[in-house]
């Protein structure tokens, strides 16, 4: 209805959000992906006060990636280095190791951690891992040399399977991507949903379009479809983007595959539509409430933040779809996209649901809007 | 032609309007004189459709503004007292869009624009957005964008206020000239200068009363004042002592 009008500021939403988005997405995504990699060929360092007590020991952790680093500090010092933060983790090795391995003894090591610095527990806890290896590998020759079977010491052997398909790990890595989509589509018409309440009346215009012959309630549709409209080109620029983002993505490095073809894009956006009429319907509500265009840009960026608390709920409680749950505008189009993307079937009565109770919402927020724009307070 | 019975309208405690009853006549300009606060433009807002009355009721050609919104307003044409533009469109974008509003196709739409810019002799900013234009150059696009559906009613609040001396002549110009071509034109003013200038007919509005009408020669002849800056203010005087003394 008033679309082109205010070019500058559409340009800016439209270029900024969904276009950067992607290539924020794609360039964290990338870092990501390194570190992950990078993790398990990164070399452990490992600062050790008497490894010339324990020679076999040293060479175990060198074979298995690890530096280690002779130091030569009393225990105290080293504990005070590794509670400063200078040393993530220091291997006390006591002088009387030898004679211990030599008469079948239990030898003490001390490994000094600091277990609040989250930052050397991968450290740690690699370098424990390496000490427990070695320690079995020790216990495994002693009962040989006293002819015993060493299965006899392990009557349970763990393996773990992992089941996850390659994209459904992927999905870790695209569970943010649905977030995304929804604000990308909110944040689309934000700008138009401020202008057209907030700005109109600010800028003086609201009383010259009322004496326009059209009901309020047309008005009000028009904008709203407007708003509504801008959304759903927001999120077409930010899938296309996506799409084509999305084939430079190192993935495959992870083991992993991204099904996101255009087809299932296309899915999403249409799995989307409701969606942005309840959020139009919703920022114009808000934005109806507000008096001035920096009242508007406070109240409708907090708002922003509403749809996506189910979102962040769903992520932290693991939910899966239900039915009940496809009546939560937001999050059931989260689920579904996110199912969309990891390859499932998708339930008809899950989409039905989804679209009818976020139309029925949307139309309830249209009703208040339109309910609105009825009161003489409009004009204040 | 638009006449006014009984309005009155509240705005919360306060009662903005207790009784304003006149009548604007086709081919005549009629001016709504007050200070501010006095209930102008509350009563051009019931007239334009915008507000609603508590009680009376405002008819413009016949048609209630109550009962038939959509009717008023296409034979009306309002000047709102904030008019404000759509600052990155251009001026004949602003108005064309208004002119769409209308539901007019687009030869006319386009033929009426060309016909004001050049009644308002403001051929050279058409193409030029809006944004930084001059307050002159602002309320010559308004008024275009508020009769571009060629209304026979012609509300304007305030027109002149803000405006330069050349301004305010142009602008005096064009109402004479919509008056020429038989329009109703109600504007609202706290100027006396002007409404004895331009008005065939006056309105005195006083604290949501009218307190006197009439042409300017009348209101002269029933105040005993020489000038119609002290009609005014005797009006005023005479209708405060009287709701003291009752």
């Amino acid at each position: 209805m008033e679309n082109l009008r205010d070019r500058r500021a559409l340009f800016s939403a439209f270029l900024f959000v969904p276009l950067m988005g992607p290539i924020l997405f794609s360039v964290m995504t990338t870092l990501v992906v390194d570190r992950a990699v990078g993790e398990a060929k990164e070399t452990l360092r490992l600062p050790v006060i008497g490894a010339e007590f324990a020679p076999n020991l040293m060479r175990f952790f060198t074979e298995n990636g690890a530096e280690i680093v002779r130091i030569e500090l009393d225990v105290n010092a080293a504990r005070n280095a590794v509670h400063n933060g200078q040393e993530n983790l220091v291997l006390v090795v006591p002088a009387k190791i030898g004679a211990d391995f030599k008469n079948g003894e239990s030898a003490p090591v001390e490994l000094i951690s600091d277990s609040s610095n989250s930052k050397a527990q991968r450290y740690v806890s690699r370098a424990h891992g390496l000490l427990d290896a070695y320690g079995h590998k020790l216990s495994v020759l002693r009962l040989l040399a006293r002819g015993i079977d060493p299965t006899l010491i392990s009557p349970i052997n763990v393996r773990v399977v992992d089941v996850a398909t390659p994209s459904g790990r992927a999905l870790i890595l695209l569970g943010t991507l649905t977030y995304y989509l929804l604000f990308s589509l909110l944040l689309g018409g934000m700008y138009l949903a401020i202008d057209s309440t907030a700005g109109e009346r600010e800028r003086g215009s609201l009383e010259s379009l009322l004496c326009l012959p059209v009901t309020r309630t047309q008005l009000v549709l028009g904008k709203i479809a407007a708003t509504a409209l801008f959304m759903l080109m927001a999120l077409s620029l930010t899938l296309t983007a996506l799409v084509i983002g999305m084939r430079f993505l190192p993935l495959e490095k992870l083991g992993m595959a991204s099904n996101f073809s255009p087809l299932i894009a296309l899915k999403i956006a249409a799995i989307m539509v409701p969606m942005a009429i309840f959020g139009a319907a919703l920022l114009f509500v808000v934005g109806s409430f507000t008096r001035s265009y920096r009242e508007a840009q406070t109240w409708l960026g907090a708002v922003l933040a509403i749809p996506t608390l189910p979102i962040l709920f769903a992520s932290i409680a693991n939910v899966r779809s239900t039915t009940l749950l496809m009546t939560v505008p937001s999050l059931s189009q989260h689920l579904i996209a996110t199912n969309l993307l990891r390859g499932d079937a998708i339930e008809p009565l899950h989409i039905a649901t989804s679209i009818a109770a976020t139309l029925i919402a949307g139309g309830v927020l249209l009703w208040i809007a339109t309910r609105l724009y009825q009161r003489e307070k409009l004009l204040g | 032609m638009i006449v006014v019975e009984q309005l009155a309208k509240d705005f919360g405690a306060v009662r903005a309007l207790h009784d304003v009853s006149f009548a604007a006549r086709d081919g005549r300009i009629t001016g709504l004189l007050g200070s501010n606060g006095a209930g102008k433009s509350t009563t051009l807002r019931i007239v334009s459709t915008v507000l609603r009355a508590q009680n009376g009721r405002a008819v413009v050609d016949g048609h209630d503004c109550a009962l038939e919104p959509l009717t008023v307003r296409r034979v009306l044409g309002v000047l709102p007292h904030a008019s404000g533009l759509y600052p990155h469109l251009t001026a004949r974008e602003n108005i064309r869009y208004y002119g769409q509003l209308h539901g007019f196709d687009r030869d006319t739409i386009e033929h009426r624009i060309d016909e004001w810019s050049a009644r308002l002799d403001m051929n050279e900013i058409m193409q030029r957005r809006t944004q930084g234009f001059s307050h002159g150059q602002k309320l010559k696009v308004s008024l275009a964008r508020a009769l571009i559906h060629a209304p026979r009613n012609i509300i304007l609040d305030e027109p002149t206020s803000g405006l330069d001396v050349a301004a305010t002549r142009a602008l005096r110009d064009v109402i004479r000239g919509l008056k020429e071509d038989g329009c109703c034109v109600l504007f609202s003013s706290h100027i006396m200068q002007e409404v004895s200038a331009l008005c065939d007919d006056i309105v005195i509005i006083a604290h949501g009363r009218v307190v006197t009408s009439g042409s300017p020669d009348e209101i002269l002849a029933s105040t005993g004042a020489s000038n119609l800056e002290d009609a005014f203010m005797r009006a005023q005087a005479n209708y405060l002592g009287s709701a003291v003394t009752s």
